[in-house]
């Protein structure tokens, strides 16, 4: 090994990029790829897998219905029925694939934009608009879909996945060899919150106790206006070696790798053999919410770049090209996507306000004297305006 | 039946021993709480006797701990995560405001949050800084948290349980100057008040102290210097500061018009102005005199070797109290 250079110049050590090579914007050479963006069917020596047609026409209606969820809430929110939306548009694969390998026994930790994965575990996408309409806080039982409410401060789920894959192990759930007992959780999270204290101490701890989490970071080189360069020096993947556990980084936009590599990753977990960090290599189309304006700081050609490597629209392209779908059955999956925008468009417009009184349930297990006092007074005084206009 | 001389930490010990003897489901985390038996010893021999996955030596991060413990009690455990002192417990604000507080509230009760937050409080034990803050109005002020501080060896032991048992999340504060200080004997056959509720640990005619934690103990012995002089002070230990258990408080003030309040937190926005605010609304026609505090000086915590003069003490409330008596 050539010793570091001098460092009397002000250098320290060798370059970033003579250690990790030049940043690829296509993901570089380690991206693990099973179709690539021209719809082609390439193989991996490591993640392969066999699917059946079946299987991969799943994953398309998957994607398509999942892309008309985020489209729908997006004109929900502009006709004012939504406060606001996070747009997932162009992360589809990332989390079906991602969604697809999970079994029914493992659990699911997400920010608030794993809107598909959320399709995945079979929770009703209407139920996901209360928390953008302001009607609530997330309205599913996380025990009833094995999938924890949407977290909204950046990162700190990732804390809670790994504790909830300690008790796992507590409970005698990891690496019996039984496979359907064995579990695992995974944890979502983006690129921005790979920064947080809280995702690299979840990490430590993991780590630590080998617990069987699978961390999934979508990197979509976008954290509002911020690019991945503002977060990391180095392909996100690689830091996973410094915490003792391996990365690997997928084509977050190629749906059959995503699935491959998530569903080792989570059957290592679940034999026990701890900690696993996927980068989904994808992109952001859309805006980080309704509320941002993506123009003010990325050129579109970058976008553009983008477009060429559309999830759907090479799958599209694989499944024609291999006979797997015809005009029938594509036709048959946008029916059902219209179904499911009006189903949105109606369930949400029906959601009615809370009443007041719904603020003061549910913040003890039993509702201590001193603020019952707050809400039965004012009770009365909501009363004294009954029959008034 | 007669019962055996414990210390503050021993009480603290013995429950939680006893919490984890009567529910497989209670775990305890923290930093060196194994085979250290944490660094004031509250844990000590537990790891021994439950083994390392019931009694947890973490990673050294304070937010790792409280939230793996959020994943841990929504799995269905009963998480008593130790923060090993006060001033560290910041790093976990975030879990425990944003996280532990509202899990509940956000989930609409799906997701009950079991947990118990210990933390060693307050100062008067020569130490560096960060090691002796009273950080108590900073969480009795979040909504879905509940907050106690023990003050007493008997107290420590059933008050551990009790918060253990407790489907909602308590911060529970141990008076770290106390943990091996004078002996009490404990009785397991007398059956504890509730966990939340206020208790009249000296019956007095003239004037209402309400203190609780390491501040009982110097109301205790200003009660017993006061009435040297022929005045009667009534000490009121808190025990619970959210939700307050106002009863016995308002109950006294009423009969002796006359309220003081000490604690070692700063005195602006600390426990004291709530109570000052409860007693003035409710008690107001009853009142010869406003209601006084006697705190920590509105500083950050100084250097130990003049704690005492920070720290409020006999003479101090003292003070307050003839005050209390030239309106």
């Amino acid at each position: 090994m050539t010793p570091p250079p001098d460092t009397a110049d002000g250098t320290f050590g060798p370059d970033l990029v003579e250690v990790f090579g030049p940043s690829q914007s296509d993901g570089g050479p380690e991206l693990v790829q099973l179709l690539t963006p021209e719809g082609e069917r390439v193989h991996h020596p490591e993640f392969d897998l066999d699917f059946s047609a079946e299987q991969i026409r799943g994953f398309y209606r998957d994607m398509v219905l999942t892309r008309r969820i985020d489209t729908e809430a997006t004109a929900l929110q502009r006709h004012g029925e939504l406060g606001i939306w996070a747009q997932l548009l162009g992360q589809e694969a990332a989390q079906i694939g991602a969604g697809r390998a999970l079994r029914p026994q493992d659990y699911v930790f997400p920010t608030y934009r794993e809107h598909g994965v959320a399709w995945c575990r079979g929770i009703d996408p209407l139920k996901l608009l209360g928390l953008f309409r302001g009607v609530d806080h997330g309205s599913w039982d996380p025990h009833e879909f094995n999938f924890g409410l949407y977290t909204i401060v950046i990162g700190a789920q990732t804390l809670h996945a790994t504790g909830y894959a300690m008790g796992m192990q507590r409970d005698g759930v990891v690496g019996t060899g039984d496979a359907d007992r064995d579990a695992a959780v995974i944890a979502h999270f983006g690129d921005g919150a790979s920064s947080q204290g809280d995702v690299n101490e979840a990490f430590i701890f993991a780590a630590s106790y080998n617990a069987p989490v699978v961390f999934f970071c979508q990197n979509n080189q976008w954290a509002i206006s911020e690019p991945i360069e503002r977060q990391t020096r180095i392909p996100l993947y690689q830091r996973a070696l410094g915490f003792g556990f391996p990365g690997i980084r997928v084509d977050g936009n190629d749906v059959l790798a995503t699935y491959a590599v998530t569903q080792a990753a989570l059957q290592r977990a679940r034999d026990g053999q701890g900690p696993t960090f996927v980068e989904a290599y994808t992109y952001r189309m859309g805006a980080h919410t309704t509320t941002d304006d993506p123009t003010r700081y990325r050129l579109s050609a970058d976008v553009e770049s983008w477009k060429l490597k559309d999830p759907i629209a090479r799958l599209e392209v694989y499944l024609r090209r291999n006979g797997l779908v015809d005009d029938g059955l594509v036709e048959q999956v946008k029916t059902e996507a219209d179904e499911l925008g009006a189903h949105l468009r109606e369930g949400c417009k029906a959601m009615a306000d809370p009443s007041p009184m719904r603020m003061f349930e549910h913040v003890y297990a039993e509702i201590p004297e001193e603020l019952a006092v707050q809400r039965d007074g004012y009770a009365d005084y909501l009363a004294t305006f009954e029959g008034a206009h | 039946m007669t019962g055996t001389k414990i210390t503050l930490a021993k009480g603290l010990n013995m429950g939680l021993r006893k919490a984890m003897e009567d529910d497989p489901r209670v775990l305890l985390m923290g930093e060196d709480v194994g085979k250290l038996g944490g660094v004031f010893r509250i844990t000590d021999g537990l790891q021994k006797d439950f083994g390392e996955d019931r009694v947890i030596d973490s990673p050294l991060a304070e937010s790792g701990i409280v939230g793996t413990a959020v994943g841990l009690a929504l799995r269905g455990y009963r998480p008593v995560v130790e923060i090993q002192f006060d001033g560290f417990v910041y790093p976990a604000y975030d879990q425990i405001v944003c996280q532990v507080a509202k899990m509940r509230y956000r989930s609409a009760g799906h997701s009950p949050m079991p947990m118990v937050i210990r933390i060693p409080f307050g100062g008067g034990i020569g130490a560096v800084e960060h090691h002796s803050e009273s950080p108590e109005a900073q969480f009795a002020h979040t909504p879905g948290l509940k907050v106690v501080a023990c003050s007493n060896p008997v107290d420590g032991y059933w008050m551990i349980q009790q918060a253990i048992a407790s489907d909602d999340p308590v911060i529970f504060l141990e008076p770290k100057r106390q943990y091996h200080a004078e002996k009490m004997e404990l009785d397991e056959s007398l059956a504890p008040p509730p966990l939340f509720t206020s208790r009249v640990a000296r019956r007095g005619t003239d004037v209402t102290v309400l203190a609780y934690g390491p501040t009982v103990r110097t109301a205790m012995t200003a009660a017993e210097a006061a009435a040297g002089e022929g005045r009667s002070l009534e000490v009121i230990d808190l025990r619970t500061l959210s939700p307050l258990d106002m009863g016995p408080v308002l109950e006294s003030v009423r009969r002796t018009g006359r309220c003081v309040v000490v604690h070692e937190a700063h005195v602006n926005l600390g426990l004291g102005a709530e109570l000052a605010a409860r007693v003035t609304e409710e008690c107001f026609y009853s009142l010869e005199a406003p209601v006084l505090r006697v705190g920590g000086f509105d500083t950050p915590y100084p250097a130990s070797r003049i704690e005492e003069e920070f720290l409020p003490d006999l003479d101090r409330l003292l003070d307050a109290v003839d005050r209390t008596f030239a309106f």
